[in-house]
């Protein structure tokens, strides 16, 4: 198993997000449709549809989850926010009937992530919206795990690109520990090699060379 | 950043003197852009250090003159206190002459390891004194801990009958 040096800060898990951690900045930035509750003046130049100085009452806008959540108070006075399409009751019942068939990058690659953010925003079906992440992973976690532990030396891209980003990391964990395991087992364990950055670093250098 | 900082001033200033309290949203909502960009610059600098710090682990204390190129002078200065503290960390354990933690990231098998050279590296002189010229595919039988760091830079493979 090769041994690793680079730790990079982990997302947070729930409903916190790390500050530091670049898969939540990545994560934050997925887009909600909002309704605003009160005027913004002097920002008209962001709506771009219309052309006035402010933005009025009522726009329907789609922001970034960290401008909501910056935005977002209880007493509900700035913004409302409309679940997105993939947390709402339709696509709900798809993912209680089977949830293996279902494609998660395609729903956003952060569904997990997102659901779990979307349940700060105090709306009416946040019991069933946690429910539904839940019972979505446990269903899809066995086959995700079965295949990690499985899949030695074969092209598994065609079930990693139906994975949500959560599942992918839990999906390369699980292959590095098999192939570490057969590495061992073949007795290259002990076997000193030079580390990937090096390596990695030798392939760009090149690059680096060539106008 | 300045000018949102900038507008933000301004419309906080208007708000208090006049008592407009409705600029109060346009303001929070620059307030959360520059928080926004303050999480995303110190992410990036938090993970170069993370970077930096792997880099001792696998190049060793002397790193090359193109990587140091690429790095800052703030992050320079970091990575000779990290050393630093390593280097200290180390002397304090095991006895007299500390232990250097970084050899031996795999645990060994035998004293001495049959390597073969990748290219060329010039001399190198072993413990007894012995000079050993390292020239591209010629094999030699030395002590491990002189030449973990040579392959792990990817100067020498280790060969395994």
């Amino acid at each position: 198993m090769d041994t690793q040096s680079y730790f990079p800060v982990p997302p947070g898990v729930g409903m916190e997000e790390n500050f530091l951690s670049l898969d939540d900045i990545l994560l934050s930035h997925e887009r909600l449709p909002i309704r605003t509750e009160c005027t913004f003046p002097r920002l008209g130049f962001l709506e771009k549809s219309s052309d006035t100085q402010d933005i009025p009452e009522g726009t329907k806008m789609e922001l970034p989850l960290w401008l909501t959540k910056g935005l977002y108070e209880r007493k509900r006075k700035v913004v409302s926010v409309e679940l997105p399409k993939v947390y709402k009751e339709g696509w709900r019942t798809v993912f209680n009937a089977d949830p293996n068939v279902v494609d998660l990058h395609k729903m956003g690659p952060y569904y997990y992530g997102l659901g779990s953010q979307m349940l700060h925003f105090d709306s009416p079906e946040n019991p069933e919206i946690a429910q539904t992440l839940l019972q979505t992973f446990i269903a899809r976690f066995r086959r995700t795990m079965d295949s990690s532990q499985n899949a030695y030396n074969e092209d598994t891209s065609a079930f990693v690109e139906r994975l949500d980003c959560l599942e992918k990391a839990l999906f390369r964990s699980g292959q590095s520990g098999l192939n570490g395991f057969q590495s061992w087992e073949k007795g290259q364990a002990s076997q000193l090699t030079a580390s990937s950055l090096v390596l990695n670093y030798r392939k760009r250098k090149i690059t680096d060379v060539q106008p | 950043m300045e000018a949102l900082y900038e507008q933000n001033q301004s419309d906080v200033n208007e708000a208090k003197s006049e008592g407009r309290a409705e600029l109060i949203p346009s303001i929070k909502l620059r307030h959360c852009c520059l928080l926004r960009n303050q999480r995303c610059v110190t992410a990036y600098l938090y993970d170069r250090l993370l970077r930096i710090r792997a880099l001792r682990w696998e190049y060793g204390s002397v790193l090359p003159a193109n990587v140091r190129f690429h790095m800052c002078a703030e992050e320079l200065q970091w990575f000779s206190q990290y050393k630093k503290s390593l280097a200290s960390f180390m002397r304090s354990l095991g006895g007299d002459e500390g232990l250097d933690i970084t050899q031996d990231m795999k645990p060994p098998k035998s004293l001495y390891i049959e390597v073969r050279c990748l290219k060329d590296h010039g001399e190198f002189e072993i413990d007894d004194g012995t000079v050993i010229l390292l020239k591209k595919n010629s094999q030699h039988f030395l002590p491990r801990w002189k030449c973990e760091q040579l392959i792990r830079q990817g100067v020498l493979e280790h060969v395994v009958s």
